[in-house]
């Protein structure tokens, strides 16, 4: 039997809800540990002072990208049964610019304001908050905007599929493209540290 | 806390980001799914409707979908984030990171924070809901899928908050 198990049935909802709770302990874990519960450490990845955020997401997609496609060569994982998030081109390039100016008003993502208010940040807390009611009043809205909503619908769409590549190749380009965004984030970092002193001085 | 302990380093970005992807990797493997936020917050508000205004419901296909049976607490997304507010503040107590505060620029008033802080919220609250996912949800997991549509709110989400944190960065000063 191959993964991902169908928890639901082999150990009823008790059993995924436990699996929910124990990756949430996880991820919270990390986010913290790696600073990204405070806002002015995450500012600082606009700022080009820290680019913590950068270095933790790509490593961690990464690392989650690598495991997944290794695992499912071995036969491990069935990846027809792993949800992959739909498309929708213009919805999701709208609603991410929408939410990037957001989150660096907030300087805080949504998970990350829970992070934030967990560890005594009254400010994740109102992060969290305003972002309760942008999304209730937003799905409200939602009826009025099908048509923009349901626009550009590609359904589970990978990149391999559109740049028509192997996914082992799209694969080696992903983290190609992370080792070499490393490389430039350790430079720009020095580079910005070296400006703030001269400014200093 | 009466006793001061000096809080520890935070750990290194990598190492974090390994870690990150190795509970990412767990959730793929054990759950078929990736990780999430916004959906916790989705599934609240679509309780709150019902509860409130049930008849708000109808029609509305998107908070149909996020409204849970058997309540928020057995939604697989609601649960998780608790399990990040746990694992967060376990993380924060060991490290003696835990403190009340307002965490903002140095000319910056509290009111000020706040008020930023919640307009900003808002404002992703609506990104998220368009695109479906937030930065756990599309930038992460659906990242880590090498889902296209995760990959162009990953660019339209840098684009802007680059721009915006531009515009704004004496408030950080």
């Amino acid at each position: 039997m191959s993964a991902p198990l169908p928890l639901s049935l082999a150990t009823g909802s008790g059993g995924a809800l436990a699996v929910a709770f124990g990756v949430g302990l996880g991820f919270g874990w990390w986010l913290e540990r790696a600073g990204l519960g405070s806002a002015p450490k995450l500012m600082g990845q606009f700022h080009l002072t820290d680019l913590t955020v950068f270095k933790v997401m790509f490593s961690a997609i990464v690392t989650a990208m690598l495991g997944l496609f290794w695992l499912a060569r071995a036969g491990v994982v069935d990846l027809s049964r792993v949800y992959v998030p739909e498309t929708f081109v213009l919805p999701q390039i709208v609603g991410g610019a929408v939410f990037g100016g957001g989150m660096a008003l907030a300087g805080l993502c949504p998970g990350t304001s829970c992070v934030a208010a967990a560890t005594g940040r009254g400010d994740g807390l109102v992060v969290a908050g305003g972002f309760f009611a942008g999304v209730l009043a937003t799905a409200l809205a939602l009826p009025g905007m099908a048509r923009f909503y349901e626009s550009g619908a590609r359904g589970s769409l990978t990149l391999d599929a559109v740049l028509d590549l192997e996914t082992g190749s799209m694969v080696l380009v992903v983290v190609a493209a992370a080792l070499a965004g490393f490389v430039v984030a350790e430079h720009v970092e020095q580079w910005k540290a070296r400006r703030l002193a001269q400014v200093e001085r | 806390m009466s006793t001061r302990v000096s809080p520890s380093r935070y750990a290194d970005p990598y190492v974090a980001g390994v870690g990150l992807g190795l509970v990412l990797l767990a959730s793929f493997v054990l759950a078929g799914r990736g990780l999430g936020a916004s959906g916790a917050f989705a599934a609240a508000a679509a309780t709150s409707v019902r509860a409130v205004a049930p008849g708000a419901m109808r029609g509305n296909a998107y908070l149909m979908d996020h409204l849970s049976v058997g309540g928020p607490l057995h939604d697989w997304l609601v649960v998780e984030i608790l399990g990040v507010m746990v694992g967060a503040f376990v993380s924060a107590k060991i490290a003696g990171r835990l403190a009340l505060r307002v965490e903002r620029g140095a000319h910056t008033s509290i009111g000020q924070r706040l008020g930023v802080a919640a307009a900003g919220g808002a404002l992703m609250g609506g990104g998220a809901v368009l695109a479906r996912g937030c930065t756990s949800g599309q930038a992460l997991t659906g990242g880590a899928l090498l889902s296209v549509g995760a990959w162009l709110f990953i660019g339209g989400a840098f684009a802007t908050a680059y721009l915006v944190a531009l515009l704004t960065r004496r408030s950080w000063t």
